[in-house]
C-alpha cells in the first residue's frame, strides 16, 4: 500500500491518448493530502493523498464501499451537509486551502455531476442558467450566450435548442444527465467531479457522455468515480484504485490496467474480486 | 382440507368481513350525512339562500348571503394570519432546525393542534375582542388563523421533506447559498403540496364554530369592513338550529349542506393540485 506521502502518477501521457503531461503542473491544480474521513465513529478514508493532473481525466475505481464517493464528495465539501461527518487533512486548489475558503466559492470552482440526474423543476434554460452570476448591461444576452455555449459543450444543444423553455423533466434520462453537465459547466469550474455519472443510463446514453468527457479534457480537470472498469480505461488518463478506504495505487490508466504494481490492483482489474 | 387449515381460512374470511364492514360504514356515514342534509335542507336551498339577507323573525324565506360572505372574509383573514407563520415555521422545521429543536417544535405544534377550539376562542375574546371593545370579523379571523398554524407547519414540513436530497445537493454544488437553494429549488418543488396542505387546513377550520361565537359573534345584516361583528355559516347554523321556528331549522340544514359541499370541493381540488405536479421526481 502506498498511503505515505503524496502520490504522483508515473509517466503521465504514456498511454498516448493525449499530451496531458504538458498540462501537468506539480503543486498546482487540485491536491488532497492525508485525508482521513469519519462518519461518526466509523472511519471511511485512511490517509489518502492524491494530486490531480490539471486538465486531465482521473478515474477513481474500487469496489463498493471503498470510499471513492466519500473522497470525491470531500473535494467540493459536499460531505459537510451530512450530519456527523468529519474530515482531517488538507485539500488545496492552486495552492489555496479549500477547507478554509468560502464554501460557495469552492463549489463554484469545483463542480459536481451526480449519480442520478437531478434537474431542477424548471425549464431547460433556467437549469443551465441557475448557477450564473451575470450582472450589468447586456446581462440577458450574456446569459443566453453562456447557456448555449454550455449546452454545446455538453452535446445537448442540437436536441434542445428548439425547446429551451420546456420543463427539464421532459427530457430523457441521458439528456437530463447531459443537462446537469451543462449546468455544471456553465459556471466554468476548474474541476468537475463526476460521481458514477452513467450508472443509471443505457449504453447509448453512456457512450454519449463518455464522448463528452473525452472532449472536455483540457477544458477542466475531471475526476470521475466509476464502477465500470472499461469506462475508466476509455475515458481517463490517470486512475486511482481505492480499497477499504485506502489508496492502493495511483498511476496512468494504461499502467493501472497493463502493469499494476500492487497485487490487489491486479486482482481487481482482472476481475478476481470486486 | 384439515381442520386447522379450515379454521385458518374461516378466520381469514371472518377478518375480511369485519374489517370490510367497518370500511363500508366509514363511507356510509359520509353518504348518510350528505343525504340527510339534502333531505332536510334541499327545500330551503334556492337562489335566494345565496343572495338574500336573513328574513326577520316571523317571515319565511330569506337567505344567508351575509353569512357566506362573512365566512369567506373570516377565512381570508385567518389565512393571512396563520399561513405566513405556519409556512415559515414549517420551512424552519424542515430545513434549519437541529434534531433537538425539531423534536421540541413538532411536539409543541402537536400540542397547539390539540388545544380545544373553544379555548382558543376564549383567549381571542380576552386579547382581541375585549381590547377592541367589540366583536369583529378580524377577531374571528385571528382565532381561526391561530387554529390553522399547527397543520400549516406540519404539512409544509412534510412536503419540503419529500423533496429529494439530490435536488438540494444539485443547487449547493453550484455554489448557491442554502437559503437560495431553499427559496428557488426546494420550495418550488414542494409548492403544490404546500398549497394543497393550506387548502385542507382552510377546509378544516371552515366549520369551526366555537372560536367564532366569542369573536365574530353574529349579524343579521351585512358587515362592512373588518371591525364589525359578522354572520358566519357555522354560527348561523348554530343559531338557526336552536331557534323555535321550523323554517329556520330547514335553513340551518341548507347551510350545513352548503358548508359541507364547500369543504368537500376544497378537499377534492386540493388533491387535484397535488396530483397535477406529482411528476416532479428526480431520475
Amino acid at each position: 500500500m502506498m498511503n505515505s506521502s503524496e502520490a504522483q502518477p508515473e509517466e503521465p501521457g504514456k498511454n498516448g491518448k493525449t499530451t496531458s503531461s504538458t498540462r501537468l503542473r506539480p503543486g498546482n491544480g487540485l491536491t488532497a493530502s492525508n485525508i482521513n474521513f469519519f462518519y461518526g465513529q466509523a472511519q471511511a478514508l485512511y490517509d489518502v493523498s492524491l494530486s490531480f493532473a490539471s486538465g486531465a481525466v482521473t478515474a477513481l475505481i474500487g469496489p463498493s464501499g471503498c470510499g471513492k464517493s466519500t473522497f470525491l464528495r470531500s473535494l467540493n465539501r459536499m460531505n459537510e451537509t451530512v450530519k456527523g461527518a468529519r474530515l482531517e487533512g488538507s485539500i488545496t486548489l492552486d495552492g489555496e486551502d479549500i477547507l478554509k475558503s468560502d464554501v460557495n466559492k469552492v463549489r463554484r470552482r469545483v463542480g459536481m455531476v451526480f449519480q442520478r440526474s437531478n434537474p431542477f423543476p424548471m425549464s431547460i434554460f433556467a437549469n443551465v442558467a441557475y448557477g450564473l452570476d451575470v450582472n450589468g448591461i447586456g446581462r440577458r444576452g450574456k446569459i443566453k450566450e453562456i447557456v448555449e455555449e454550455s449546452l454545446v459543450k455538453a452535446a445537448l444543444w442540437d436536441e434542445v435548442k428548439d425547446k429551451l423553455h420546456a420543463s427539464a423533466n421532459s427530457l430523457s434520462g441521458g439528456q437530463q444527465q447531459r443537462l446537469c453537465i451543462a449546468r455544471a459547466l456553465a459556471v466554468k469550474p476548474d474541476v468537475l467531479l463526476m460521481d458514477e455519472p452513467c450508472s443509471a443510463l443505457d449504453p447509448i446514453a453512456t457512450a454519449k457522455i463518455e464522448d463528452l468527457i473525452f472532449g472536455l479534457r483540457g477544458e477542466c480537470t475531471i475526476i470521475i468515480v466509476t464502477h465500470n472498469l472499461q469506462q475508466a480505461a476509455r475515458v481517463s488518463e490517470y486512475t486511482a484504485f481505492l480499497l477499504l478506504g485506502r489508496l492502493v495505487e495511483f498511476s496512468t490508466t494504461l499502467d493501472m490496467f497493463k502493469n499494476p504494481r500492487e497485487r490487489e490492483t491486479e486482482d481487481y482489474v482482472t476481475g478476481r474480486f470486486g | 382440507m384439515s381442520f386447522f387449515e379450515a379454521r385458518k381460512a374461516a378466520a381469514n374470511v371472518a377478518m375480511m368481513i369485519v374489517t370490510g364492514a367497518a370500511a363500508l360504514l366509514t363511507v356510509g356515514v359520509l353518504l348518510f350525512i350528505l343525504g340527510y342534509l339534502v333531505w332536510h335542507g334541499a327545500h330551503s336551498l334556492n337562489w335566494g339562500f345565496f343572495t338574500e339577507l336573513p328574513a326577520p323573525v316571523g317571515e319565511t324565506g330569506g337567505g344567508m348571503a351575509n353569512a357566506i360572505v362573512g365566512s369567506g372574509k373570516a377565512l381570508a383573514f385567518a389565512t393571512l394570519v396563520g399561513m405566513p407563520v405556519g409556512f415559515l415555521g414549517g420551512v424552519y422545521l424542515s430545513e434549519y432546525a437541529s434534531s433537538g429543536a425539531a423534536f421540541v417544535l413538532r411536539y409543541v405544534t402537536d400540542l397547539l393542534n390539540g388545544v380545544p377550539s373553544i379555548v382558543i376562542g376564549i383567549v381571542a375574546y380576552a386579547l382581541v375582542v375585549k381590547r377592541m371593545g367589540h366583536f369583529s370579523t378580524m377577531a374571528g379571523g385571528i382565532a381561526l388563523g391561530v387554529m390553522m398554524i399547527p397543520i400549516a407547519v406540519r404539512s409544509t414540513e412534510e412536503y419540503l421533506h419529500s423533496v429529494p436530497r439530490m435536488l438540494r445537493e444539485g443547487g449547493l454544488a453550484l455554489g448557491r447559498p442554502k437559503w437560495r437553494v431553499i427559496a428557488t429549488i426546494v420550495i418550488p418543488a414542494a409548492l403544490s403540496g404546500i398549497i394543497s396542505g393550506v387548502m385542507l387546513d382552510l377546509a378544516r377550520v371552515a366549520g369551526e364554530t366555537a372560536p367564532l361565537l366569542f369573536t365574530a359573534l353574529n349579524n343579521q345584516y351585512w358587515s362592512n369592513g373588518w371591525s364589525q361583528p359578522t354572520a358566519t355559516l357555522p354560527v348561523m347554523i348554530f343559531t338557526y338550529a336552536i331557534s323555535p321556528y321550523p323554517d329556520w331549522h330547514r335553513q340551518a340544514w341548507a347551510a350545513g349542506f352548503v358548508l359541507l359541499m364547500v369543504v368537500l370541493v376544497v378537499n377534492v381540488v386540493a388533491r387535484l393540485v397535488l396530483a397535477r405536479k406529482r411528476h416532479v421526481v428526480v431520475g
